[in-house]
């Protein structure tokens, strides 16, 4: 077998090295009645072009080619193959988290990088080295922010995305900690009215997401004040990172939970991607995940470790601040190596076409008759509309001319039914945008 | 090294009384155990305490270590040079160090701790369990 | 402080050999930026411009991003290449860390994950245009059923903490369906520190049992722990120490007579794939690490996946979605699942890690065994050639890994950290230091099948060479790692005033 460096003649002189007349010796220690005396019946084994074709076959079921105006937390965005030259190289793809960081400066050298390029990108004083993605970087924010305060109830806008929302309450549930969920108004935002000074002097954190799940920008400084003024925190996330090129970064908000996966991660049917958490410094300690410090060694070279580990499982134990132990630090890095490679000019202008983008293909569909937009607040790359039939019907039609359509937001908000979510990208040539409009216009004209 | 005027308990902190109000630290025992400290966790100010009850932490790089209350009482000051230089706790872990005061609210549970040489002997006794 | 020595002054030091890498002198890619330069372009825009002012109100909009970075692409290709020279790597050489499981990550599997149609789909796109990335969820769970033994699957937790909270999150719902979820989990003091922070986080209590002098869970404390307050026991096996639970058949019917639940953390499945089965010695849920024991890329610290296996009576609270083939053949999300969990994260999975596994799965087929069998031998031929040197606190068959401790050398003065560092200079990386806590200057040492005997024998040499140093010249292992670019490096200044980030 490829994969192990063994002749037969080696394993024989090495069990005599080790004194076992066979290997079934080295197994002893397991009960007889419970070892297997068959092979285990799995597929294989397979050469290495039989795995290719298993998977061109798979590709090949899926929607290879199709153009998509699916975003709802999950973006397609240009990347360099430059990203994936650097990130398959041996040295960091196949090394381990660097806790003996003489051995492992490239990959810390790489996470501070990250942490910075995060605390530049969101206004924040220190970010760590990743989370899993954005629902659990928002889930240890909730946590963090409870920490901090010491109140036991949170306020969520119901415009964070769902998903998001389900994760928070699955981990909530036997923590004790309550949650409430707050409305939107026409505009698409959180419904201001309904933060009371009373709800929030209970409440440990207010949690937005901007732009929000119907594609909608928050309005941050507002809701910052309006939570400090009676001791709550402000905790944001974010799904579409790149809205940070042009989109005021949240520098007002205590804690910033962001998904990264905008920042040159693929899609990959919902993961591999990465979380980070971004905050102040004087909460650095109650944050989860790992931290890379600069230091000197003896000889005053700079360097950096990992750092503040006290915080973490490996020595606090059942008294950590997370059960976080590996994170996605190979996506942080591919996101590092992108947002180099875009750098201050390439990342506005790659937000400035999407906005641009998004704009033209909004109106191109206001132009059929019975669409409509939805909520009057600010967008970046998505946006709401209301179509006259359900979003489903048009979707499976869409589907048969190669076009994966908007998302249904029916399926997670029962008000919603008929409303799509669409997004648009960079990504997305004109003329698909103009057949896009076309194959819809067509799709509402003929009878159901 | 272990001052005659201070009272010591099993968990390696020490008190030192004036009156109803007692000056609390860890021991040059306990910072040597831990190594470079890099951070104190302590309560605040107002903070009511059980003897026996945990009322914050000191770190080092690898280890956390829990620091629990010699008596009960109500924490009436931190130390505020430890958050620049956690460091004292190692240098001069009976004086400069000091972590809280407290005001007792029952003085006689002092008798129940240990005078400098029972504790002296107490952590001759721990070091021959380490070395066995 | 010098971060930037000259070239002349690095010359002169001669206690730091030059490496393999161009440069030593790599500052961060912030401080190669300039205004103007760029490292990537993209297409021109074929839509009318909008102006960000006008569109959004000027109160939503961002100054440029004070500090980003503004290189070219050569730049960015160099300065990573040289970092990169500054790592170990599975690919360079073998990983002695205990209860990692560094193996060999096959390049197939990157070339799949790239693949045109897998590594594009969105996860919200329809079941019918995604019938491939579902086929591939459904064969892998399938092949991790076969291997653990056991009836149900979910996918979705990104790590193995992740699964473990999983896990015991089903252990407290099926408790609570059957009227009193109960108070406390069981968990050996060898454990790893994943483990009581993942049953803290689930809302119950952690009660540490001691293991035995065998360095086994003792089965007559284990008895008298077991009350109705005890919802599972939370056991690695093999243990940490490398040493399979002879008495696991007893162990689990202890806490099923009392009605609770065995939760077995998968770390070690390495040693037992293809011999023996956890769902057949009584584990009622169980994690496995798909970057350990199934070749995923550990990548500098993730990413990973932890799915986790149950036995039927689990399978109602699997958390949303499950992936399922349908009677009509076709592969879908059920997300109809009223007794679920809930969710543990967004989407399904790590599904590029998830499709990597399946990979590596399909390779091997039934033959899994031979890697097994391959790891065992290669543990027990260097246990053999150090047990010598080291000082081994439990005599009992090893598995996949070894646990020595530093005992002899200490009587030099020289720990199992220092011994650690000088591996370093030998190109090793270290093992495991000081885990599992049971055992104090612990020296945990796994090699995996992916070492030849050639690099085994290297690794021994490099050991005994060490021993041997510790008591001629104990200094040069106090003082190592001497070849690296950095010394050690200093991590009381580190937490004592974090820099976290660069600053102009």
């Amino acid at each position: 077998m490829r994969y192990l460096p063994k002749s037969p003649s080696e394993r024989r002189e090495m069990l005599e090295a080790i004194g076992a007349a066979s290997v079934d010796q080295l197994f002893q220690s397991v009960p007889e009645k419970f070892r297997l005396r068959e092979p285990l019946p799995l597929p294989g084994p397979l050469s290495e072009v039989e795995i290719i074709q298993y998977f061109q076959a798979r590709a090949a079921e899926n929607a290879r080619g199709y153009t998509s105006f699916l975003g709802a937390g999950v973006y397609s965005h240009l990347r360099s193959v430059v990203t994936d030259a650097l990130v398959q190289r041996g040295e960091f793809l196949t090394s381990y988290t660097p806790y003996q960081a003489e051995f492992a400066q490239g990959t810390l050298t790489a996470i501070f990088e990250f942490q910075t390029l995060m605390c530049q990108l969101t206004g924040q004083e220190v970010a760590n080295a990743s989370m899993y993605d954005g629902s659990t970087a928002l889930t240890e924010a909730v946590l963090m922010a409870e920490r901090l305060t010491s109140r036991h109830h949170v306020l969520i806008a119901c415009s964070v995305h769902p998903e998001y929302r389900q994760v928070l309450a699955t981990y909530a549930k036997n923590l004790g900690l309550t949650i409430e969920e707050i409305g939107y108004s026409s505009s698409g935002q959180v419904d201001r009215a309904a933060l009371t000074p009373e709800k929030l002097a209970a409440t440990a954190a207010v949690i937005v997401q901007s732009p929000n799940f119907f594609g909608v920008l928050e309005e941050l400084p507002a809701l910052a004040e309006s939570a400090h003024a009676h001791g709550a925190l402000l905790v944001t996330t974010i799904t579409e990172a790149v809205s940070l090129g042009i989109v005021r970064p949240p520098a007002e908000a205590d804690i910033v939970a962001m998904e990264g996966q905008a920042l040159g991660v693929p899609p990959s049917f919902g993961g591999p991607y990465v979380g980070v958490i971004a905050t102040r410094e004087k909460f650095v300690r109650q944050m989860p995940g790992r931290l890379a410090g600069q230091t000197t060694d003896a000889a005053g070279r700079r360097g950096f470790v990992l750092t503040l580990a006290t915080r973490e499982q490996h020595i606090r134990r059942e008294k950590a601040t997370s059960n976080i132990c590996t994170n996605e630090a190979l996506y942080a890095l591919v996101a590092t190596i992108h947002l180099c490679l875009l750098g201050k000019e390439g990342l506005r202008e790659m937000a400035a076409q999407n906005l641009s983008k998004a704009r033209f293909a909004l109106a191109e569909l206001e132009k059929i008759p019975g669409v409509r937009r939805v909520f009057s607040g600010p967008t970046f790359n998505e946006f709401t509309l209301e179509f006259q039939r359900s979003v489903k019907l048009i979707n499976a039609a869409l589907l048969r001319e190669k076009i994966v359509g908007p998302f249904a937001l029916g399926t997670k908000y029962p008000e919603l039914t008929k409303r799509a979510l669409v997004c648009v990208t960079e990504t997305i040539p004109r003329a698909e945008i103009e057949r896009f409009a076309a194959a819809v216009r067509r799709i509402l004209e003929t009878p159901v | 090294m272990y001052p005659t005027d201070y009272r010591y308990t099993k968990e390696h902190e020490w008190i030192k009384t004036e009156g109803a109000v007692g000056t609390i630290g860890i021991t040059d025992y306990a910072q040597a155990e831990l190594g470079d400290v890099v951070f104190v966790e302590l309560p605040k100010v107002g903070a009511k305490m059980k003897a026996g009850q945990s009322f914050g932490t000191v770190e080092s790089v690898k280890a956390v270590s829990e620091i629990f209350s010699p008596i009960s009482g109500e924490v009436i000051e931190t130390n505020p040079a430890l958050s620049d230089a956690p460091e004292k706790i190692n240098s001069d872990p009976h004086g400069a160090a000091w972590l809280v005061k407290m005001r007792l609210a029952d003085p006689s549970e002092i008798s129940g701790l240990m005078d400098a040489a029972t504790y002296q002997a107490y952590i001759a006794e721990k070091a021959r369990e380490h070395s066995a | 402080m010098n971060p930037k020595a000259t070239e002349t002054e690095l010359a002169a030091d001669t206690n730091v050999t030059a490496s393999r890498h161009v440069s030593r002198n790599e500052g961060l890619i912030f401080e190669k930026s300039a205004s103007g330069k760029r490292g990537m372009e993209i297409p021109p825009l074929d839509v009318p411009a909008v102006d960000p002012a006008t569109a959004l109100g000027r109160d939503f909009l961002r100054d440029s991003i004070e500090g980003f970075p503004e290189v070219s692409e050569i730049e960015v290709i160099r300065h990573f290449t040289r970092i990169s020279s500054w790592n170990y790597a599975i690919d360079l050489g073998m990983y002695p860390l205990g209860s990692c499981t560094m193996k060999y990550n096959p390049r197939v599997n990157e070339f799949v994950a790239r693949l045109d149609g897998l590594g594009t789909e969105h996860p919200q796109q329809p079941a019918e245009a995604s019938q491939g990335c579902l086929r591939i969820l459904d064969d892998l769970q399938k092949c991790l059923l076969a291997i653990t033994g056991m009836d149900a699957a979910t996918l979705q937790p990104a790590a193995g903490a992740q699964g473990e909270l999983t896990g015991l999150l089903m252990i407290r719902a099926y408790l609570e369906s059957q009227g009193n979820p109960r108070k406390k989990v069981l968990i050996p003091d060898s454990a790893h520190g994943t483990n009581p922070a993942s049953v803290v986080i689930a809302g119950y209590e952690v009660q540490n049992i001691k293991s035995n002098e065998r360095g086994q869970i003792d089965t007559d404390h284990l008895r008298e722990f077991v009350s109705g307050d005890v919802a599972a026991l939370m056991l690695t096996n093999p243990s940490t120490l490398g040493v399979f639970e002879e008495r696991i058949a007893e162990i689990a019917a202890i806490l099923h007579q009392r009605g609770a639940l065995v939760y077995m953390d998968g770390a070690n499945m390495n040693a037992l794939a293809g011999i023996t089965r956890p769902g057949d010695f009584g584990v009622d849920v169980m994690h496995l690490n798909l970057h350990k024991t199934f070749s995923t890329p550990h990548g500098g610290g993730g990413p990973g996946a932890g799915p986790v296996m149950v036995k039927k009576i689990l399978e109602p609270f699997l958390p949303v979605p499950v992936v399922v083939r349908k009677e009509n053949g076709q592969y879908a999300l059920d997300q109809n699942r009223p007794q679920a969990i809930g969710r543990v994260r967004a989407y399904c999975g790590n599904f590029g890690v998830l499709l990597r596994a399946l990979a590596y799965t399909l390779a091997y087929g039934p033959g899994i065994r031979q890697a097994t069998e391959d790891a065992v031998v290669n543990a027990n031929y260097i246990r053999k050639h150090l047990e010598d040197s080291f000082d081994l606190p439990y005599n009992l068959p090893s598995m996949h890994e070894v646990v020595f401790s530093d005992a002899r050398q200490k009587k030099h003065g020289v720990n199992t950290i220092d011994i650690a560092k000088r591996l370093i200079d030998y190109g090793f990386h270290p093992y495991t230091t000081a885990f599992p806590l049971i055992v104090p200057g612990a020296m945990m040492i796994e090699p995996t099948e992916s070492e030849s005997k050639e690099e085994c024998d290297l690794f021994i040499s490099a050991m005994r060479a060490i021993a041997e140093e510790a008591e001629s010249n104990p200094e040069l292992v106090k003082t190592a790692p001497h070849s690296t670019r950095v010394g050690r490096l200093d991590e009381v200044a580190a937490a004592r005033k974090p820099i976290l980030r660069w600053k102009p």
